[in-house]
């Protein structure tokens, strides 16, 4: 944006200055116009040129050539620059946009109907500071996440402090408050330039959107969820606004758009609000029904993310937890001296919210040793996923031809062994195996010179790192286990306010407890007929899905004894790259667990949506922006940039307006969603 | 990002040193029992070398938090005219690029992504400015295709501009015993339109009403504590009449709404019987500060921003703006004071000059006394046309009526009409009937305001109303335009509820103006205020033009005591459950030197914000303690005796 308007300010400037100044000036306003980053190629052709003319010609050249150089190379730029300005419009900058989606909407004649919450997720909230440690002199009420994250530069280990949560309550440590910013400016922007929700807001507020009919529900993501309700009352202020804009707004029901990690908040916001008053929100069993239109879950990561499995496992992956995700960049300069991992995984251990992200649901949706849903994939697609149909055919063929299944059997891949020590293990039959036994917390703590204790890895032994590594490999739900035995403390926090398995009975009278409430395969949908559920995500990326691990071979202090075996890779078409498994998804959140419950869990009448409200999968294939101009793509699939999609902003804008999904055109699939849910043998 | 957050440091800087200099702080509250003594005996000794001291170790906050206060009520700010930010949610093409920024407050427009180039937007595109801070002049709404909207949440008010605090130290001082965003709620509102329009445009009263309710519900029941500004009082005031109001008009929350949800009503600097500098504002857009956005933002305005024409762009831009009209002054010429009597007539104005002067002051006083006497400033003629017609008695001047009077035909040719000031409309017929009725008393004023300005009046007549009631029972007074007059309106029913009235004094403020006829030009606001009209001797209390009082700058004590003083103490017919009501006076003492900034001791209007007495106060009620547990009235002014002199009828 400030680039566009330096950049128009140049082409008020210009005409002014091309008939006035003189030859010696010009040089000026050219250094300034390399500075603009415009034109720059062909300045460097002129030079270039200009340069070899010189060597041959000397003196000869000067006086005319110059002038006529001059001339020539200011009337191209100028031009450029009219050009350029006349196309750009507000949004990016240099790029010709097709239309906004706001823009062209306001012509069809759409107008703000139902009131908008906006739910963020994990990292993307800005948090600020209200009350800290000496260190932290001066920060009142700026922001320690979010913007510019000055402060971690500055003083990282006072951030670091600041960021932590208490690891025995997972509340504020003594002494410290940090708080979720408020209002909308809280997730417009994550850092200067990174938007988040701003151009969504920038297009709804094209058709009359402002802050009476529109919110943004910040949370403190930090927290388990019910911690947020208890702490700061997260839960009971969303209540009370949602329930003031459904009046204030002529009794229209509200549209919910989480992202993320907030589509699972806002799950648990469903089951709260209606549950009696000392757990829930006493707003009685036909709230949802009375005030919620359709939820437009962005990017949903009902399932969980393997990436947590990495991340709480050893604070690495592609990316150090979600936060590099999100800021890359800043995490991945060594600013902690050493050690960044494990100061990362000494931070992140405390937030509660990243257990919510742990694959749900085990085996039986994950796959096990043997199987998984995914394992028809054929990781080429990712690659020429342009050529969609033909590989989506080959796919199919492949199930049945001899010729290409022979081929691919040489190298299955086990997605559901969601963690193996070594390559070969994770390619080994099952049988091979060596079972992981549990052996109870029986840990010794092996040395005390290492002072501060930091992660829990510090206080197991040598004995029961090698226990863990051996030869084993982990599916989802085994790998519960392997983090009850590496990290008791964490789980046990954690295990109060998140479950990860799958109901028999949903009747059972212990499902009311709030930690089953952000599972979506162990709590009934709220008895509201006729919300819609949106499940909206990118495809067309590979997507981290499980990982081959190595024992750390560094044994100081404070080390994390487990990373990624990076050398491991498969072959050419393989999905194992880096250590890493790939599948389908969009970047973050493979499409199984952003698809399956609206393509299969929620689809229709059955025991998890009693109502049997309508659901709607909305896939958007991932384009890589065309050019550089493009900044971060009209068209993306990932996880936050898919934010900034025309189409999705599209049909979150008319869905606002008042249209249904069907009107919308109902499911819109590219991936193999449909086929993996058949796959996934689930009691419905 | 989008609002960067200015954070106290001074403040806090300020609060940590606390901590280091615990020695200090003791051996100074030793001395504080002394200081007190010494302040009234030996001003200047102390002021050099302990006002150093003093600032630096006794924020109210932390002072308070070793005391072992706690956050207990929630609380609730209510921003002021022209404190609270503006931001562009739909403009013009000129406003390209400007969604969501801020166009009042902050930097004015500045891109605040942190690397962009533009500066002040009021300074880039002052034309397109205007026309986005300007309103519908016949709806007093949004004019088509443009959304101006307030900046929600606390970071509305904390800053009006970098550095300039409104709200801020407050805010840090309340965080001290443990207030966060959810005990802390900011009522941000569009200042520009009637108190009305916020509700039928923004639901802003439905969503005050909405977050108390929350907020009291997750605090355990205890009731909040809010705390007005400025023109926030006014609104405020209209809030607890519309919340108990019946659906359609009001808020429809029961006729024990404001008991069951508010403890106190801790007025700031609250013009409650109006502001003089209003008139000067509507009149012709000067006074010593133009209109009152001046008053809060100076620099801002002043320079030449329009080339020429400043005056007139400012006046067409504010005329458009209902809320100014709710300042214009009430209750006429019993609480103003009619051409020969004003309840503050016997006030010296060469005491103010002399308090901080030091210690001669005891001894002067008794000769000036009598000099005063001499010459009795007619503070009831608020306009008067010539510095003879201000002075002289009310049988010798000669006028002639203009409220019948034809106005004249339009002289301006066309040439002028991108302004929109309705003095064109006027012709020099008009203007010289307005001349010719020589002094204008508050009850006048307004006739005058109509008669110059018909179109805005007309707008205004419909949500406020500046009388006083002679029968509150009277069904018309359920309609919403008496909701923020106190004396056309009951407080509500709610015997627990207490209400404070907190105000600086000690400063010079406007009361009563001179004017003269601008020489005729082509586009001119045709009065201006004589800048030649000085006070005869000392002691008197025009200058510049302009009859000054004792006040807080902008808001005259008589404004902003007068209900809590008297037309509210006890049961009486405005206040029938019997609340109880306070008063605190804060003398001003400007900033000892140039590292204290805007002062802790300011009693300025804005500036009494960061006044350290005032926080205390604030953050004890808020803790739960109530006025007498204060000390009752704390009252330095004659706000008593002026009072007395008011005959209406309670």
């Amino acid at each position: 944006m400030a680039s566009l308007l330096r950049f128009r300010k140049l082409c008020y400037v210009e005409p002014v200055s091309c008939p006035s100044l003189g030859f010696d000036s010009f040089k000026d306003s050219k250094t300034s116009l390399e500075d603009e980053g415009v034109g720059v190629t062909s300045n460097e052709v002129v030079k270039t040129d200009k340069k070899r003319r010189r060597r041959k010609e000397g003196k000869e050249w000067r006086c005319v050539d110059w002038c006529c150089w001059m001339i020539g190379y200011m009337c191209t730029t100028w031009w450029i620059l009219l050009v350029l300005y006349h196309s750009v419009p507000i949004t990016l900058p240099g790029f010709q946009v097709p239309e906004s989606p706001g823009t062209k909407l306001r012509k069809e004649g759409l107008t703000a109907l139902h009131p908008v919450v906006l739910v963020p997720g994990i990292v993307t909230g800005g948090l600020e500071l209200w009350e800290g440690r000496p260190c932290a002199e001066g920060l009142f009420r700026k922001r320690l996440w979010g913007g510019s994250f000055a402060e971690l530069f500055k003083r990282p280990l006072c951030w670091l402090e600041h960021m932590s949560l208490d690891s025995k309550t997972g509340l504020d440590p003594p002494g410290i408050r940090v708080r979720a910013v408020p209002g909308l400016v809280a997730a417009d922007y994550f850092a200067p330039g990174y938007f988040v929700w701003a151009v969504l807001i920038e297009n709804l507020a094209q058709i009359g959107y402002e802050g009476k009919n529109l919110h943004m529900a910040a949370y403190d993501w930090r927290l388990s969820f019910q911690n947020t309700e208890v702490r700061d009352q997260s839960l009971s202020r969303l209540k009370s606004k949602i329930e003031l804009m459904f009046v204030n707004n002529g009794y229209k029901k509200v549209v919910v758009v989480p992202h993320s990690m907030g589509v699972i908040y806002f799950l648990h916001f469903l089951k709260w609000v209606e549950a009696p008053p000392p757990m829930g929100g006493g707003g009685g069993p036909q709230w949802c029904a009375k005030h919620i239109k359709s939820v437009m879950n962005i990017g949903p990561a009902f399932l969980g993310v393997p990436k947590t499995v990495s991340s709480l496992f050893s604070a690495e992956g592609k990316d150090v937890a979600f936060a590099r995700a999100m800021a890359p960049g800043v995490l991945d300069s060594d600013i902690f001296g050493l050690q960044t991992l494990e100061h990362m995984m000494r931070v992140s251990r405390t937030w509660d919210s990243i257990i919510s992200l742990m694959p749900k649901g085990g085996e039986t949706v994950w796959g096990n040793l043997d199987w998984s849903p995914e394992e028809g994939c054929i990781c080429d697609k990712t690659k020429n996923k342009y050529f969609q149909a033909s590989s989506r055919n080959s796919t199919q063929s492949s199930n049945a031809s001899d010729g290409k299944l022979g081929f691919r059997l040489e190298e299955p891949i086990r997605y559901g062994r969601m963690i193996s020590f070594g390559k070969e293990t994770a390619e080994l039959p099952s049988s091979e195996l060596q079972p992981f036994n549990q052996k109870g917390p029986a840990q010794i703590k092996h040395s005390s010179s290492c002072g501060e204790v930091w992660t829990e890895y510090d206080e197991m032994s040598k004995e029961s790192i090698r226990e863990v590594a051996g030869k084993k490999a982990y599916t989802a739900k085994s790998f519960l286990d392997l983090l009850r035995f590496v990290a008791p403390k964490m789980m046990h926090r954690a295990e109060g306010h998140f479950s990860h398995g799958i109901a028999e009975d949903l009747d059972d009278p212990k499902y009311s407890h709030y930690k089953y409430w952000s599972n979506p395969l162990e709590t009934k949908l709220p008895d509201a007929s006729e919300m819609e559920i949106y499940c909206q995500y990118g495809v067309g990326i590979p997507t981290e899905r499980s990982y081959v691990y190595q024992m750390s071979p560094n044994d100081k202090c404070r080390s994390i004894p487990f990373r990624i075996d990076t050398t491991a890779d498969g072959n050419d078409n393989g999905c194992l790259k880096s250590g890493v498994y790939f599948v389908d998804g969009d970047e973050t959140v493979p499409v199984l667990s952003a698809g399956f419950m609206c393509a299969k869990g929620w689809r229709g009448k059955n025991r998890f949506n009693p109502s049997g409200m309508a659901t709607y999968v909305r896939e958007y294939r991932h384009k890589p922006p065309a050019s550089y101009f493009e900044g971060r793509g009209l068209h993306s699939g990932a996880h936050v940039d898919i934010m900034g999609n025309f189409d999705l902003i599209e049909d979150v804008m008319r869905v606002a307006a008042g249209a249904t999904g069907a009107e919308l055109g109902g499911d819109k699939i590219h991936s193999d969603i449909v086929s993996m849910s058949e796959r996934i043998n689930l009691r419905l | 990002m989008l609002r960067k957050r200015k954070g106290a440091s001074s403040e806090t800087s300020r609060l940590s040193n606390e901590d280091k200099e615990k020695e200090e702080e003791e051996d100074e509250s030793k001395n504080k029992g002394k200081k007190k003594k010494h302040r009234q005996e030996e001003k200047r000794k102390w002021n050099c070398l302990d006002n150093c001291c003093w600032s630096i170790t006794r924020s109210p906050g932390v002072k308070l938090q070793k005391e072992g206060l706690r956050a207990k009520h929630p609380v609730v700010f209510v921003p002021g005219i022209v404190t609270g930010g503006l931001e562009l949610w739909e403009g013009h093409q000129c406003a390209d690029g400007l969604f969501r920024k801020r166009l009042w407050g902050g930097t004015f427009g500045e891109a605040s992504t942190g690397n962009s180039g533009i500066s002040g937007d009021v300074y880039k595109r002052p034309l397109c400015w205007v026309e986005h801070m300007s309103l519908d002049n016949e709806s007093g709404l949004d004019p088509p295709g443009i959304r101006v909207r307030p900046v929600t949440g606390l970071v509305a008010a904390d800053y009006f501009a970098p550095g300039y605090f409104v709200w801020a130290v407050l805010i840090a001082n309340l965080a001290r015993i443990g207030y966060e965003e959810k005990t802390m709620y900011m009522a941000a509102y569009d200042w520009r339109i009637s108190f009305q329009h916020t509700e039928v445009r923004d639901q802003t009263l439905s969503r005050i009403k909405s977050n108390i309710e929350l907020m009291v519900a997750t605090n355990n029941g205890n009731k909040v504590v809010v705390l007005p500004h400025s023109m926030g009082v006014l609104y405020f005031l209209h809030f607890m009449k519309w919340v108990e109001a019946p659906a359609p008009m009001g808020g429809g929350g029961g006729s024990d709404w404001c008991a069951k949800h508010i403890k106190a009503v801790m007025n700031i600097g609250g013009p409650f019987l109006g502001v003089p500098k209003a008139i000067s504002g509507l009149f012709s857009s000067e006074a010593k500060d133009v209109a009152v956005a001046r008053a809060i933002a100076p620099g801002v305005l002043d320079k030449d921003l329009f080339r020429f024409q400043t005056l007139q762009h400012v006046m067409r831009m504010t005329r458009t703006w209902d809320s100014t009209m709710s300042m214009i002054p009430k209750g006429g010429e019993t609480i103003w004071g009619d051409l020969d009597w004003s309840p503050e007539e016997s006030y010296d104005c060469n005491t103010k000059k002399h308090r901080h002067n030091d210690t001669d002051v005891s001894s002067n006083n008794e000769v000036e006394g009598v000099d005063s006497q001499k010459e009795t400033s007619h503070f009831g003629r608020m306009v008067s046309f010539g510095k003879d017609v201000a002075e002289a008695p009310s049988s010798q001047i000669e006028r002639s009526d203009f409220r019948d009077a034809i106005k004249g035909n339009n002289f301006a040719n066309g040439s002028c009409h991108d302004v929109w000031t309705e003095y064109q409309d006027m012709g020099i017929g008009g203007i010289k009937a307005v001349a010719d009725y020589k002094v204008y008393t508050a009850g006048s004023v307004v006739d005058l305001l109509h008669y110059v300005a018909p179109k805005m009046m007309k707008r205004g007549d419909a949500h406020f109303s500046y009388g006083i009631a002679d029968n509150l029972d009277d069904p018309k007074y359920h309609d919403y335009k008496y909701w923020s007059n106190p004396l056309e309106t009951k407080l509500p029913n709610a015997p627990g509820m207490e209400i404070y009235s907190m105000y600086g004094v000690g400063i010079p403020t406007e009361r009563a103006y001179v004017y003269k006829l601008s020489p005729v030009s082509e586009c001119y606001i045709p009065f201006q205020i004589d800048t030649s009209a000085e006070g005869g001797t000392e002691g008197s209390c025009l200058k510049g033009g302009v009859f000054a009082v004792d006040g807080d700058e902008t808001v005259p004590v008589l404004s902003a005591g007068y209900m809590c003083a008297k037309g509210w103490r006890g049961k009486t017919r405005f206040n029938p459950a019997g609340i109880h009501t306070f008063i605190r006076e804060y003398d001003h003492a400007p900033p000892a030197n140039l590292l204290e900034g805007r002062g802790t001791q300011s009693g300025a209007h804005v500036d009494i914000m960061g006044n350290f007495a005032l926080i205390e106060d604030v953050i004890r009620v808020a803790a739960g303690a109530t006025g007498e547990e204060l000390g009752g009235d704390q009252v330095h002014s004659d706000i008593f005796k002026w009072s007395e002199k008011i005959n209406l009828q309670l």
